[in-house]
């Protein structure tokens, strides 16, 4: 692994040295460390399967719901040892996750479904509407379509939903699945620039797992390049944008120009037998 | 010919020329159908919030009851039976969370059905060793549900119609009122129903599902305990009172396993079409006791047209 960079701030997450195990028998994660600092933008990248989405639902302990389990090394968010927490009061502690593919309540309308995101909150009606006025502001699109239902609604509509509906629950942190699965590219610069927005007048902290490399490093503070269930490769994102490998391997350019997919894929098997 | 007159002409006829009498009967299938959409509604609001189809709702009913008119027996005042029922039916919710749901969440459906199939056995044998076999009367007068009745003479003719039905009516009515308020304004209600949407997005933004799942069997509860008192007060309280639940199936295949307004509507349309059907075609063609298998033919028949009921959540799909 390849240290390019430090981390100043004080972590609002760290997790050290885990490993999950679907089914008892799958491991997916082999040791996986990284932190996010407070008030950062820390992007998790990464091909299909490397362990991502895996990352992600350990932290936010959603893992048990699919038989999951972190077996070793652990994950601290603020004061918290996160395994000890339940879902809810993770959320109630300010961790929300909004998940790949967004998953809206198709059937509820879109103001509900923001609402639902208020589920855990007890700090009275009031707060909670001023809230909501404050997601129309961030997500102006959503405000027109409050009463349609959530599963009529287009990709991009339902994105901003799901994102909404986590910032709702007045979160400290949000781990974004995935944000710009299926959408069109000028979409997903609408949400990330929406995502840095918020990021920077409300300090939300963000862990970000992406494919779209390029894109997420542009936003993100930090990187961590995830491979079959490790990390990699880590450093801060302007590094990370310039490293000759991250350029060979996950933007598709390198020293003379793009290459062809077929010839990154030879390559990286190569010096994955080499190393 | 005189068969299809028989079918298409005959019954209206005699509709038209004993209009008090067509009354009477479209009050008696109101009443059933009331029934049989609170039963459905018990079987909606537990497979909407966890996708599990309750084999159990229709011994929950029989139990219910059988609480109410067991304490009353032991010597407790019916409007302290009442409260207590209720908190019998929240410690039944509690324990089938805990005991059945919890261990074998992320199990697939048919094991939990199986669990639900248990758990009716169980409480089969539990009350009987509580409060024995035999059939009970139900304590309606000590509820102050009122015995009487209206007699009415529409059209010159004659409608008798039972206090106690009618209270039952406007009692379910309320109760259904109150619950689709509970479900679309409230907190509690909201999470409901994005859990019958999305569970794993559910847990995601922090709803419990443990806590969810014990408010839904203890509405669940409730109802059963409406319908008990109601069905009780009819037919008296006895196991067989279970069977009512069967009842409920074709109402769920007509209005939607998911549809609280079709499990409503379902309810009421197969009441009163039974009664009818049995008055008008059945006793005169077919020689009477259509009324057992009337409303699972109607089921049938809607489900080769919409198979998720006539009610049932469209399938979102977007293209």
């Amino acid at each position: 692994m390849s240290q390019l960079g430090h981390q100043p701030d004080a972590p609002i997450l760290s997790v050290n040295n885990i490993e999950v195990i679907y089914d008892r028998v799958i491991l997916v994660l082999k040791g996986v460390s990284l932190t996010v600092p407070a008030g950062g933008i820390t992007a998790l990248l990464g091909a299909n399967g490397a362990g991502k989405t895996t990352t992600l639902k350990a932290i936010s302990n959603l893992l048990r719901a699919e038989r999951g389990e972190v077996t070793k090394g652990t994950i601290v968010f603020g004061d918290d040892q996160v395994q000890s927490l339940s879902p809810d009061n993770l959320v109630r502690r300010g961790c929300i996750q909004v998940m790949e593919g967004r998953h809206c309540f198709g059937h509820l309308s879109v103001e509900d479904n923001l609402m639902t995101g208020a589920y855990t909150r007890r700090d009275g009606k009031a707060a909670i509407a001023r809230d909501l006025e404050l997601v129309y502001e961030y997500f102006p699109r959503l405000k027109v379509r409050r009463s349609s239902q959530a599963g009529y609604t287009s990709g991009g509509e339902q994105q901003m939903t799901a994102i909404g509906r986590a910032l709702m629950s007045k979160p400290k942190m949000i781990l974004l699945d995935e944000p710009s699965m299926g959408l069109a590219p000028q979409l997903v610069e609408e949400i990330f620039g929406i995502v840095k927005k918020l990021n920077e007048e409300q300090g939300v902290s963000f862990l970000l797992a992406e494919q779209n490399t390029n894109t997420a490093l542009r936003y993100a503070k930090y990187g961590y390049i995830l491979e079959s269930g490790r990390v990699v490769l880590d450093g801060e994102a302007a590094a990370l944008r310039e490293n000759e490998d991250v350029k060979e391997f996950y933007l598709g350019v390198a020293g003379e120009g793009r290459k062809s997919f077929k010839d990154v894929k030879h390559y990286k098997r190569r010096k994955r037998w080499l190393s | 010919m005189n068969l299809l007159e028989a079918i298409f002409i005959d019954p209206f006829r005699d509709m038209a020329a004993a209009p008090d009498f067509l009354l009477q009967v479209l009050w008696e299938g109101l009443v059933s159908g009331v029934l049989y959409a609170l039963i459905a509604l018990g079987f909606v609001l537990i497979y909407k919030s966890s996708r599990i189809f309750n084999f159990a709702q229709g011994i929950m009913v029989v139990f219910a009851a059988l609480t109410l008119v067991g304490l009353h027996e032991k010597g407790v005042p019916a409007l302290l039976a009442l409260p207590l029922t209720l908190l019998v039916m929240y410690l039944l919710a509690v324990a089938v969370e805990r005991v059945v749901l919890r261990p074998l969440i992320n199990q697939p459906d048919m094991i939990l059905f199986m669990a639900t199939i248990g758990i009716t056995l169980f409480l089969i044998g539990f009350g009987e060793i509580i409060f024995g076999g035999e059939n009970k009367v139900m304590i309606t007068e000590a509820l102050y549900i009122p015995t009487g009745s209206f007699e009415f003479e529409p059209f010159g003719g004659f409608l008798l119609i039972e206090q106690k039905d009618l209270t039952a009516v406007i009692g379910a009515g309320v109760l259904v009122a109150v619950l689709l308020l509970f479900l679309n304004r409230s907190r509690i209600g909201r999470a409901i129903r994005a859990l019958g949407d999305d569970h794993q997005a559910a847990l995601s933004v922090g709803i419990s599902l443990s806590t969810i799942w014990v408010i839904v069997w203890f509405i669940a509860g409730i109802i059963a305990l409406a319908t008990g008192i109601v069905w009780g007060a009819r037919a008296g309280v006895s196991f067989a009172l279970e069977v009512i639940a069967y009842k409920a199936l074709p109402v769920l295949m007509l209005g939607g396993l998911e549809s609280v307004t079709g499990a409503i509507v379902g309810g009421l349309a197969i009441g009163i079409l039974e009664k009818l059907f049995e008055i008008y075609w059945g006793q005169p063609l077919l020689g009477g006791n259509t009324e057992s298998w009337f409303a699972f033919v109607l089921a049938l028949i809607v489900l080769l047209f919409r198979p998720q009921g006539l009610f049932g959540e469209r399938i979102i799909e977007r293209v």
